[in-house]
């Protein structure tokens, strides 16, 4: 008989009232990773879903960075540009910002698009902009792979006190983006507009945030003006992708020209804290809005 | 089976607001008054609970609000009001198949609608084989879905569910999926797990279901709880309110018991009281009376109701017949002898009666308690000589 006795002893007692759930971080993490399974099958299944009868598969995902790469390189060979080792400034900040847009695009979408599992099956709802990020993550690291052999095959090098700071910039916009997602699944149900107005505010977003241009330009164009400079710096992916950038770019200034943004590395390491922890924060108070409103996805969809 | 509850439904209400056309942009949302909006009462004031180990019925027509209490007691709707107790784990079947996606393997797609289910990859892992084997799919199970039939996607998913290992599974009308042979297998699980000692509540129109295996029952009837207790009495209000007598002082037994039922036997040509009888067969309907003080009036009577128009097809009593029981103390067996039972195949319900000769007083009266069905005699082809004429015509 199935019946497993160690379950029957911790028996656990569930009760369901019209209050609205409240969130209780330790408690709700435990049952996260009690369905970690739904989370994983659900990331299989959007990789598999996404390459489903292509040939080449997630050869696909590698192959775009790599031709930007190369293209790039042989652009900035033939025309010149004012960022010297362009290829390598683009996309140490390009994949970051890939995976911070796919994961709002998607996530925005995840309860949404899974009406049907959230109307018919229990489930911790937060897997699903979970598994939107898990997807993007996916693809991020698949592409910083092969990002990171072409630094070393093209001999650019890393930069060693520079690249320190990578784990820290990657958690900071792990967390910048899970809040943000969590927050823009639960609104989206209530309010289609959610997913139009994303779109838009990307598109801004992009070009507020130093990927294709160089930091040091906006710096010192705003030199006199030090508002719109703070306001600028308030833009957290500009911390964020700041860091990422200043950790595989690795220099602030290359064959005279000021390409990054004109700070110590200590200050930008404490940029970060500091955006981290109000990003953790948000991700807190976005992930409680969710929370309380899952328990009416299934009413509202 | 401790027999504590399972599941406790207390004074649950659930309220859905029905929009005529529901905002869902901000624009919408500001211009659109919330007065629009319109209650609906999916669940009203319904209490009841579900003992550990047992299996319950939940029945009621379309829109009683039996799946929106199924949805509030798996936690996918929240309750408006009331509170409801759940002990131990839970799964709930609202859905087969949940999550399967087309592009998908059948493998892929089962570890994919197991993790739903709660089962874990090495809980799947070791049930694949016989999921496999109970939807008789092995050689499609590394084909994607989308090249399977409905009836394969249903098998599977089945298969899949009957796989889940919790404390408290909740089923919702997935059973009636399938074939007859399938829905025999489906319903062969559902009493193993009934043996397991799991809690199951059923939701489902087969009402023959609910009398079958259940343990008891509910009937929901426009959000309200409308009759609660065993499912041969739950059914039989179910018929009524099915037939629009809706009836709500409906009493399956009823009578002040100086005189007793103390069994009743529809037997059958062949002497048995259980399975189907033969149209045109002869039916004996055998009642057993025991007293509990003497009495001396006593009148038995018998009624048959045909189950699908509910009208009754046949009467006797024991006065009409001329006989007198006479002073009655202790037991008496009664038997009504129908030589040939003429009506069209179906079901047909059965109320005992006792009261008194002279003044009409009711003893004991069982309304409706037994079933039986009519089935035609199966038809047998014997082989006789038939003359054929041979002709050939020019043309």
């Amino acid at each position: 008989m199935p019946v497993d006795l160690p379950m029957a002893a911790t028996v656990q007692t569930v009760e369901r009232t019209s209050e609205s759930p409240r969130l209780r971080v330790g408690e709700r993490l435990r049952v996260l990773l009690a369905h970690r399974e739904i989370l994983l099958n659900l990331v299989r299944k959007e990789l598999k879903v996404k390459y489903a009868a292509s040939v080449l598969g997630a050869v696909w995902s590698l192959l775009n960075p790599l031709v930007f790469l190369l293209v790039f390189t042989f652009v900035t060979k033939v025309l010149g540009t004012a960022i010297p080792s362009y290829p390598v400034y683009l996309l140490s900040g390009l994949l970051a910002w890939n995976l911070f847009s796919a994961s709002l695009g998607a996530g925005a979408r995840s309860v949404l698009d899974n009406a049907n599992l959230v109307k018919k099956v229990a489930f911790p709802r937060e897997i699903l902009p979970l598994s939107a990020i898990g997807v993007a993550l996916v693809d991020y690291v698949l592409q910083s792979a092969v990002f990171l052999a072409f630094i070393l095959v093209s001999g650019y090098g890393f930069h060693v006190p520079e690249l320190a700071l990578l784990p820290l910039a990657f958690v900071t916009l792990l967390a910048v983006t899970a809040a943000l997602t969590f927050w823009l699944a639960a609104l989206n149900v209530r309010y289609r507009d959610v997913g139009h107005l994303l779109q838009i505010a990307l598109l801004v977003w992009f070009w507020g945030t130093p990927i294709v241009y160089a930091g040091a330009l906006v710096q010192r164009r705003l030199a006199e003006l030090p508002l719109v400079w703070e306001l600028y710096l308030l833009n957290p992916l500009a911390t964020t992708i700041g860091g990422l950038q200043r950790s595989l770019y690795g220099v602030v200034e290359r064959d005279g020209t000021a390409v990054l943004f004109e700070v110590s590395l200590g200050w930008l390491a404490a940029a970060l804290v500091a955006v981290l922890a109000a990003s953790v924060v948000l991700l807190r108070l976005t992930w409680g809005y969710f929370f309380t409103r899952s328990g009416d996805f299934a009413e509202e969809l | 089976m401790s027999g504590a509850p399972a599941i406790e439904v207390d004074q649950v209400s659930k309220r859905f607001r029905v929009f005529r056309e529901k905002p869902t942009s901000i624009k919408q949302r500001l211009l659109t008054s919330h007065s629009r909006a319109e209650d609906l009462w999916a669940l009203r004031e319904v209490t009841l609970d579900v003992r550990e180990g047992s299996t319950f019925g939940l029945i009621g027509h379309n829109g009683s609000g039996k799946t929106t209490l199924l949805k509030c007691i798996a936690g996918i709707l929240r309750p408006t009001s009331g509170t409801i107790r759940q002990r131990g784990r839970l799964a709930a079947l609202l859905e087969l198949g949940a999550g399967f996606h087309p592009e998908l393997t059948g493998r892929e797609n089962v570890y994919l609608n197991a993790s739903f289910l709660g089962l874990s990859r090495k809980q799947t892992d070791a049930a694949y084989e016989d999921i496999v084997a109970f939807a008789e799919l092995e050689d499609f199970m590394d084909n994607q879905t989308k090249f399977y039939s409905s009836g394969m996607l249903v098998r599977l998913g089945f298969a899949v569910a009957v796989h889940v290992d919790p404390d408290v599974l909740l089923i919702d009308e997935v059973l009636a999926v399938g074939d007859e042979a399938f829905q025999a297998k489906c319903i062969d699980r559902v009493r193993a797990f009934q043996r397991e000692g799991r809690t199951i509540v059923l939701v489902t129109h087969a009402l023959d279901t609910v009398r079958e295996i259940c343990d008891r029952a509910a009937m929901l009837h426009h959000g309200r709880l409308h009759a609660l207790g065993a499912p041969d009495d739950v059914v039989r209000e179910m018929r009524y309110v099915l037939l629009g007598v809706t009836d709500p002082g409906f009493v399956p037994e009823e009578g002040t018991r100086e005189v007793e039922i103390a069994e009743v036997h529809l037997v059958r040509a062949n002497g048995a009281s259980e399975g189907p009888v033969l149209r045109g067969d002869p039916l004996t309907i055998q009642v057993d009376v025991r007293t509990n003080t003497p009495v001396h009036d006593l009148d038995v009577d018998v009624a048959v109701l045909d189950g699908a128009t509910n009208h009754p097809v046949l009467d006797a009593r024991t006065s009409r017949a001329g006989i007198d029981l006479g002073r009655l103390d202790g037991k008496k067996r009664v038997r009504f002898k129908v030589p040939a039972f003429p009506y069209q195949p179906g079901k047909y319900w059965v109320t005992v009666g006792l009261s008194s000769r002279e003044t009409g007083h009711l003893y004991h009266v069982q309304t409706q308690r037994y079933l039986f069905e009519v089935v035609d005699a199966p038809r047998v082809q014997e082989r006789v000589e038939v003359p054929v004429q041979t002709e050939v015509e020019d043309l």
